[in-house]
């Protein structure tokens, strides 16, 4: 089903989107105290696709992303204007639960953070337990499921017992990517994943977003740039709180249409 | 003005390309020249000459790939950058290819030399100035960013091919009538088959100018069956 993207950019037409928009951002705007870090952003995250937030530091992108599941809210001062939705529906309505939100939209850190004292197999389900999602189901198949679509099946299913903390760095991202999937999200938001890892655990990592992106919307904050042109289907530029540029991934790596993302790019900033 | 990289390194490297595609591109033009030249006025030693520049525009291709690959594995560009090295890639390509066409000319001169010249040479100097042209023009389009001036060369193809027929016509029409004259006349038409040539690699470079400052690809537009 295509669809057109319904908001409107700062600098140009949105790009048509290949499937229907999942969250919609409309008109964001962030603080931190009197400091304001988004200066009112508008952009679609489409579902069933990669797309990858880029920028230099204190750009607001991992603050654009934390806004979408209400982690930014968690922060003393933080406060928020816009409107984000999720299908349709408000995140930030008076309904809504940010824990059942958080439940729909898992995030996973830039560096690896199992729990230390669990073990891989109560890693997996730590988030099931928090949210009260245990009861009702098995664990043992909800364990198994979650790490087969975190690529880590094979590498742990004889150390389940075995602490988390002690898998390799790339294994332990994995871990917390299956404790994302564990409670079966519908989107999956990543704030440097890979930015710990070394190339081949960060080659598995990418591997793995371009087969979650057939059951999740994935949205990425990412430095490494080829990172966001080799795994992503949209790419959002921002600079200074502001969203320059949004792109088809492939229109904006080669033919971006904004000078400033293409200083940025090129590496002419600063 | 346009901003540097912040890698200074960098920066000198894609320079460094530039520079090389420049020198090449001025070996090639003044191999147009001479051919022409050469043909035209029966020279045997201005051919010779030529035709061994060709191992410079040869190696000049084998150093500018090399460069591209480099800045390719090292840097990894993107946009602009990411245009301008595949364009680099292809205008050496292009580049050698009137290189080797010139030498194909010097080499039909150098067999033409002596022999009686009723041939059509008004028609293939014609040619010879309109490619120089072309590909001065598309190389300063290159060096000055300037779309208008590479959509021009495109649009002197035309020119050219109108002069080759006329060439081939007017030196079919003397073979006709010189049967003993057919070896020399298709010495001619193939040089100003080279020349055509020419004209049509002229043009792939200026699209590829095109596509690097634009990021837009004008080569074969309605010709690709979209």
């Amino acid at each position: 089903m295509t669809s057109v993207g319904s908001t409107a950019l700062t600098s140009s037409l949105p790009p048509p989107l290949a499937t229907e928009a999942k969250l919609s951002i409309e008109g964001v705007r962030a603080w931190f105290g009197s400091l304001e870090v988004l200066h009112g952003i508008d952009m679609p995250i489409a579902d069933r696709s990669v797309t990858a937030i880029i920028g230099p530091s204190g750009c607001g992108k991992s603050t654009l992303i934390r806004s979408v599941n209400r982690m930014h809210e968690l922060t003393d001062g933080a406060r928020l204007e816009g409107k984000i939705t999720l299908d349709g529906i408000d995140v930030y309505g008076r309904d809504v639960d940010p824990v059942l939100l958080r439940r729909r939209v898992g995030m996973v850190f830039q560096k690896p953070n199992p729990f230390p004292s669990m073990s891989v197999r109560d890693n997996v389900l730590s988030g099931l337990r928090l949210t009260g999602g245990l009861s009702a189901v098995r664990p043992d198949e909800i364990v198994e499921k979650a790490l087969r679509d975190a690529a880590l099946w094979d590498e742990v299913k004889d150390r389940l017992d075995k602490p988390g903390i002690g898998l390799s760095g790339g294994q332990q991202q994995r871990l917390c990517i299956a404790r994302s999937l564990a409670v079966s999200p519908e989107v999956l938001l990543m704030d440097e994943p890979c930015s710990a890892l070394d190339p081949i655990a960060t080659s598995r990592i990418e591997d793995l977003i371009h087969s979650l992106k057939e059951t999740y919307t994935i949205a990425i904050v990412t430095h490494n740039m080829q990172q966001a042109a080799r795994v992503s289907d949209y790419t959002a530029f921002l600079l200074g709180g502001e969203l320059v540029e949004f792109s088809e991934t492939n229109r904006l790596f080669t033919s971006p249409r904004d000078s400033r993302t293409e200083d940025y790019i090129t590496g002419k900033f600063g | 003005m346009k901003r540097a990289h912040t890698d200074r390194e960098y920066e000198g490297q894609l320079e460094e390309l530039r520079e090389r595609l420049l020198r090449m591109a001025g070996v090639v033009e003044q191999m147009i020249v001479d051919a022409v030249r050469a043909a035209l006025h029966q020279d045997r030693e201005l051919a010779q000459a030529t035709l061994e520049r060709d191992t410079t525009v040869n190696r000049l291709e084998v150093e500018s790939d090399e460069l591209c690959l480099i800045i390719l594995a090292k840097r990894q560009p993107l946009a602009s950058d990411l245009r301008f090295v595949t364009l680099s890639l292809k205008m050496v390509t292009d580049l050698e290819r009137i290189g080797d066409l010139a030498v194909n000319i010097c080499e039909r001169a150098i067999d033409l030399a002596g022999h009686p010249q009723p041939w059509p040479w008004d028609g293939v100097e014609a040619m010879g100035r309109v490619v120089r042209a072309m590909i001065r023009d598309a190389i300063q389009a290159f060096v000055d960013r300037d779309v208008d001036k590479a959509q021009s060369v495109c649009e002197r193809d035309a020119e050219v091919d109108k002069l080759y027929w006329q060439v081939f016509r007017t030196a079919l029409d003397l073979m006709r009538k010189q049967p003993n004259s057919v070896h020399d006349g298709i010495h001619v038409q193939s040089i100003a088959k080279f020349l055509e040539r020419m004209g049509d690699h002229s043009t792939n470079l200026a699209e590829q100018v095109v596509f690097m400052i634009k990021g837009k690809d004008i080569r074969h537009t309605g010709r690709t069956g979209d």
